[in-house]
């Protein structure tokens, strides 16, 4: 008897058809327990302030974030660094310059009364409400917390570096060690206990400050009502949490 | 701290941006997938648009396209940091995810589009040669047809007509396979260099272009290797038609860069100064000058003037070549050259290929090497000029 299209796809269909019993089963051997938590997702909504007149460019929060977070010591991963601009003529030609992050500090390079301005401009994810990065994950890893913090499931990362490509400000890196994507996830760690993160917590003049927007006592509320704020990159409307204040047209 | 990759860095360029993030292996997946829808594309010519000129290639272009889709998804598995976990993107897909749906896309196109038609294609053949052979290869021809053993005239034509459906939906999958991978790219708001809505327009012509080039290419290399005549009709229309998928690929290329030169955005300056330094070998000598320019102007040549046939066929491999080159030389500069400038636009790196690593050179040419040897399994299992012959 010869056999036709017709009786293979019959009987791939039937064998076809015995897979939904055993995923049944499967489903059903996993057991769930849900525990209720201390910290609620739903009412917290975190960002952050950075007050690049108040910078100083001492480097704190680069060393705290670099130990609190055990982030590698190569000079080319950053959960958080900070620029130095120097900006002598037009703002389209500042001169840029971030040695080891800011690691060590900022050694002198400008002569005090050279006619230019300089400042510094402390770095680090911008936790964006409409993140690009989050957005090409091809499995999810990444992705924006009901409390406005953008994290990294490192048990789940396949490590393609899509979203680091994505990332319009240069927040993300391979850390070779797990060869999975990190980024700052302000100290989640921490900010779910009720501390502060380790950069602002390290910073000796207030320039950084955790702040979490749906709590209506929180003096960013306040702030942001009376500075005049900007975000990086506006123009790709990522919908960035990390508010700058004093924010120079040259930053890039 | 240790320096390391910093001194290839000119300007100033985010820390993070320091290490490339995306290799040679990156470059080969989208010239690889181009290869794959182009080939197919020109294969569909003859079945949906009956142009009968290029009939003798049509199997051949089929199994081109089977054994580089085959290969397509190594380079990228090779370079993820956990290849183990790159099946989550079936169970668990992003739907946001460019990539994600890209997974989707191949399977697609390799299972209900590629492998189908093959299967249509040669289950006569399949059949007969099961009979005729005797020991593995009868049990593996047997396996192959799915034990569908019916060569009746009734069901032959089945065939024939399901395998024309088929490739009516294979044609705009595969403009999708291929516009796709340059959606990855296109849709990359981040990046000026890639983000553009003609990528995937620009990405897929440039995919007929190398696809048709190496249909080319193999089906005279086949008939080389053979000993069996080649037919001057069927390249002359395959040149002919290269040339006209080349005009329009290189015009969308040169739209979108003068596009770019006429707005100068903020990227522009940055760019600019790339393309005319760290790319300018790469992009204007190699792609734009002998990959494209020459071999188009080899080919209107021979439509104005009449050449003997060993100077066309001589031409054809010449101009196959720097085609193939010069599509190469885009993929190149478009992976490549999107990640030598910083996001900042006020900083450049190089990119410094190894040689004998996981994402170095070896492995490229290795992964470029293996369609052809899988490409050599299938004419030697699925012979596609003189299985009628053999057979009977």
């Amino acid at each position: 008897m010869s056999s036709d299209r017709r009786d293979f796809l019959l009987t791939a269909g039937k064998l076809l058809v015995l897979t939904a019993p055993a995923a049944a089963y499967l489903e059903a051997m996993e057991t769930g327990k849900a525990v209720e938590p201390a910290y609620k997702t739903a009412e917290h909504y975190w960002g952050m302030i950075v007050d690049v007149e108040k910078c100083i460019g001492c480097g704190n929060c680069v060393r705290a974030c670099k130990t609190e977070n055990d982030v590698p010591l190569e000079p080319y991963f950053f959960r958080t660094w900070v620029e130095r601009y120097h900006v002598a003529g037009a703002a389209e030609h500042p001169d840029v310059d971030s040695p080891d992050g800011g690691f060590n500090g900022f050694p002198e390079k400008y002569a005090a009364g050279d006619g230019a301005k300089s400042f510094f401009v402390p770095k680090l994810c911008n936790q964006c409400a409409h993140s690009p990065c989050t957005q090409v994950c091809p499995v999810g890893a990444t992705f924006e917390s009901p409390d406005g913090a953008v994290l990294v499931d490192k048990t789940y990362c396949l490590g393609c570096r899509y979203c680091v490509q994505a990332c319009p400000y240069g927040c993300r890196f391979i850390d070779p060690r797990t060869k999975t994507v990190d980024k700052c996830n302000l100290c989640y760690h921490r900010i779910t206990k009720g501390l502060t993160t380790a950069c602002c917590e390290s910073c000796p003049t207030g320039a950084r400050q955790l702040v979490d927007l749906k709590d209506p006592k929180d003096p960013v509320h306040e702030f942001l009502r009376t500075h005049k704020i900007q975000v990086l990159k506006p123009q790709l409307a990522t919908g960035a949490k990390v508010f700058y204040n004093g924010l120079d047209g040259s930053v890039r | 701290m240790e320096e390391g990759l910093l001194h290839a860095v000119q300007g100033f360029m985010y820390p993070n941006e320091v290490e490339l993030q995306w290799s040679i292996l990156i470059v080969l997946y989208p010239f690889t997938t181009g290869l794959v829808a182009g080939a197919f594309i020109l294969a569909s010519l003859e079945r949906v648009f009956n142009v009968a000129a290029v009939k003798p290639t049509y199997r051949l272009a089929l199994l081109s396209a089977l054994a580089f889709l085959l290969v397509a998804p190594l380079p990228l598995q090779l370079h993820l940091g956990h290849p183990e976990r790159s099946f989550e993107m079936y169970l668990t897909p992003h739907t946001s995810s460019a990539m994600a749906m890209f997974g989707f896309i191949y399977l697609w196109y390799l299972m209900a589009v590629l492998v189908l038609e093959i299967w249509l294609d040669y289950r006569k053949d399949m059949v007969l040669l099961a009979r005729s052979e005797t020991g593995w290869k009868k049990t593996l021809y047997r396996v192959l047809t799915l034990g569908v053993d019916n060569i009746s005239e009734e069901s032959l034509r089945i065939d024939d007509k399901l395998g024309r459906f088929i490739t009516i939906v294979g044609i705009p999958s595969a403009f999708l396979l291929h516009g796709y991978v340059g959606f990855i790219f296109g849709s990359i708001k981040a990046n000026p260099w890639w983000s553009t809505p003609v990528m995937p327009i620009v990405f897929l012509f440039s995919a007929i272009v190398s696809g048709i080039a190496l249909v080319l290419l193999m089906y005279m290399l086949v008939s080389f290797l053979k000993g069996i005549p080649i037919d001057m009709p069927c390249v002359d229309t395959i040149a002919r038609y290269l040339m006209y998928a080349f005009l329009i690929d290189f015009s969308l290329e040169m739209l979108d860069l003068i596009h770019r030169i006429y707005e100068a955005d903020e990227s522009f300056k940055s760019l600019d100064f790339m393309v005319h330094t760290r790319l300018y070998t790469s992009q204007i000598l190699v792609q734009i000058i002998f990959g494209t320019i020459v071999p188009i102007s080899m080919l209107a040549f021979i439509q104005v003037v009449k050449l003997s046939e060993a100077a066309r066929k001589g031409i054809y491999v010449l101009a196959g070549m720097l085609t193939l080159m010069g599509i190469f030389a885009m993929r190149w500069n478009v992976v490549i050259g999107g990640q030598l400038f910083s996001k900042s636009f006020l900083g450049y790196t190089t990119y410094k290929m190894a040689f004998a690593t996981k994402e170095g050179l070896l492995p490229a040419i290795l992964l470029m090497l293996l369609p052809f040897g899988i490409l050599w399994v299938l004419v030697k299992l699925l012979p596609p000029f003189d299985v009628e012959k053999a057979a009977v």
